[in-house]
């Protein structure tokens, strides 16, 4: 056994920085890179493409990024665990093959991790006497059965482990949980069981704190004008040892900083009862973790007790709630606050007079008090304030219309309104999330690792 | 004396469906006994009643010096639901920040506070 793994994270959602991928493994410096490639939202947007396209469905940016790097995973030894599968991860195998193959590449081998997804086996759980309720209101999935978009569950980090074991140098996952993908490196590595409870508790919060990408390494942070270099920001690590103790550290970029402050801000982040974060894997008590700065940009993290998990996993369906839209407009002194607020009252104002009704409508004033709505201290005078106005309803062509009441405030309202650019605002579909619970033994995984050369 | 928690504390916040978790931690123990004695959940619920629908929920995580908040419904709707500008959360760390409790003076005149240069 190897006596400490370094599993760097490299992206911590579909949209993160597309250089730290390269970087971290430019940098050479770790064991495993982890890619988280899904949110909540990620998960209906990649139905919608695989219902256009059956081949589709899966982040297609992980593709590239294999592809292109292949020679270099492969002189590295560097293993990947990533969560690019979406909901079509025997297609993202697919394509990654057929990719290497086209390059003669047939060294690498490509596993997949599945059985997360249940939209399609729905209602055949339901039959068998699967009980799926939402974890906040208990309404059963059934309510929403017919608007569903996508339905997944957040699967055992032992599959992903499991895919290491038989072989694979990629391990590409559709829902699994996020700390999941740095915990299965450790699983894998130190022979850790199941019930391994406080072992598998420190590679959850490892994952926890890795998750996020930089909000590890200096991003997100308070006292964000003491982090040096973020036009280089590094990701970070975790060098992790078989006893559960672990170092979090960075890689790639120069920039960033690993202290004590940095990452207690990430522990908090998205936490609720810390005596009580359920995972698949485990319940872990985050009130006995113990941090202390170990030299620059080192972190030691210890004392971390776990429990048995739940019987349940969590599901995570989307489902169409209707449409909405945003636009805006740019107002400036003299009287740019009290303009801001005639001009929304004439948008709206128009609006009324034709009739039209919304199920939700809201204004902000960006500039003045956006985000912090009464707590914003107002200031006495502001040179300029970007008014926004926003529409919710299920009917799309209402939507749609209020889209054609912004752009003329330019010529028939106030004096200095501008920053009307990039079209009428167009309604965007509203994807609500339904987060549910089903107990686990009607969701089995199933891995399949293939090597280069094999389709 | 009333100071910004900023200039002891500093924040993360973040979204769970509509809900929002905003974490506070202090610099040092002295802070942390300030926060955890008066910034209860009352007191955040006050201060946030224009965001905040339901309750508030406050954990206590002394190995960290920190505070956790729930704020319940907070978001309108969250996810691609809400039409807030900040569907996320993101800022309400640092909304509790620039927040302003009283503390006795002797506390306030250690506090050693530099914030960002000349920009």
């Amino acid at each position: 056994m190897k006596e400490f793994i370094r599993i760097g994270n490299a992206q911590g959602f579909w949209g993160d920085s597309v250089e730290a991928p390269r970087e971290m493994l430019e940098a050479g410096e770790v064991d495993y890179i982890t890619l988280d490639y899904l949110a909540e939202v990620t998960m209906s947007i990649m139905q919608r493409q695989k219902y256009k396209d059956t081949s589709k469905g899966y982040a297609t940016d992980f593709v590239r990024f294999v592809t292109q790097f292949a020679d270099e995973i492969t002189a590295k030894n560097i293993r990947i665990v990533a969560s690019a599968g979406g909901v079509n991860a025997p297609a993202c195998q697919q394509a990654i093959l057929h990719d290497l193959q086209a390059k003669n590449i047939h060294d690498l081998s490509v596993g997949i991790v599945e059985g997360d997804d249940i939209l399609h086996s729905l209602d055949e759980l339901l039959a068998r006497g699967a009980v799926i309720r939402n974890m906040e209101n208990g309404e059963s999935i059934e309510a929403v059965r017919d608007a569903l978009l996508s339905a997944n569950v957040y699967i055992a980090s032992r599959s992903m482990a499991d895919a290491l074991d038989q072989g694979a140098q990629i391990v590409v996952a559709g829902r699994v949980s996020d700390p999941g993908l740095t915990l299965a490196p450790m699983l894998h590595e130190f022979n850790w069981k199941d019930d391994d409870y406080d072992l598998v508790a420190a590679g959850t919060v490892a994952g926890h704190i890795l998750e996020c990408g930089a909000q590890a390494t200096g991003g997100n942070y308070s006292r964000w004008w003491d982090v040096p270099g973020f036009d280089k920001i590094a990701y970070p690590v975790v060098e992790a040892y078989p006893d559960g103790s672990m170092i979090i550290t960075k890689t790639g970029g120069s920039g960033g900083m690993v202290t004590v402050d940095t990452i207690k801000e990430q522990i908090l982040y998205e936490l609720g009862d810390p005596k009580n974060y359920i995972s698949p894997d485990v319940v872990v008590d985050f009130t006995t973790i113990k941090l202390e700065q170990a030299g620059k940009n080192r972190v030691r993290i210890w004392n971390i007790s776990g429990r048995p998990p739940t019987h349940t996993y969590k599901v995570s369906a989307s489902y169409l709630a209707g449409y909405k839209a945003s636009g805006q407009l740019t107002v400036t002194a003299p009287f740019a606050v009290e303009k801001a607020r005639k001009v929304a009252e004439i948008i709206w104002g128009r609006l009324e007079n034709l009739g039209f009704h919304y199920e939700e409508t809201r204004t902000e004033y960006q500039g003045i008090n956006s985000c912090h709505q009464d707590m914003a201290k107002l200031l006495a005078l502001s040179n300029e304030v970007v008014v926004r106005l926003s529409v919710r309803d299920h009917d799309r062509d209402k939507v749609e219309r209020f889209g054609k009441e912004i752009a003329p405030l330019v010529t028939n309202g106030p004096a200095g309104v501008t920053g009307f650019a990039g079209g009428r605002p167009r309604p965007q579909e509203i994807i609500s999330f339904w987060p549910g619970l089903i107990a686990k033994q009607f969701v089995p995984y199933s891995v399949n690792v293939k090597h280069g050369g094999q389709q | 004396m009333k100071i910004p928690l900023y200039t002891f504390c500093h924040a993360r916040s973040g979204d769970k469906g509509g809900d929002t978790n905003v974490g506070l931690i202090a610099y040092d123990e002295k802070g942390y006994e300030i926060i955890k004695r008066d910034i209860t959940a009352k007191w955040v619920k006050e201060h946030f009643r224009s965001v905040v629908k339901g309750p508030v929920v406050r954990y206590e995580m002394d190995n960290l010096l920190a505070l956790n908040f729930i704020l319940k419904d907070s978001l309108s709707g969250g996810g691609s639901e809400s039409l807030q500008i900040d569907a996320q959360g993101k800022t309400y760390g640092q909304a509790l920040l620039m927040l302003e409790i009283d503390v006795p003076a002797a506390f306030a005149e250690k506090i050693q506070f530099w914030g960002p240069d000349e920009l």
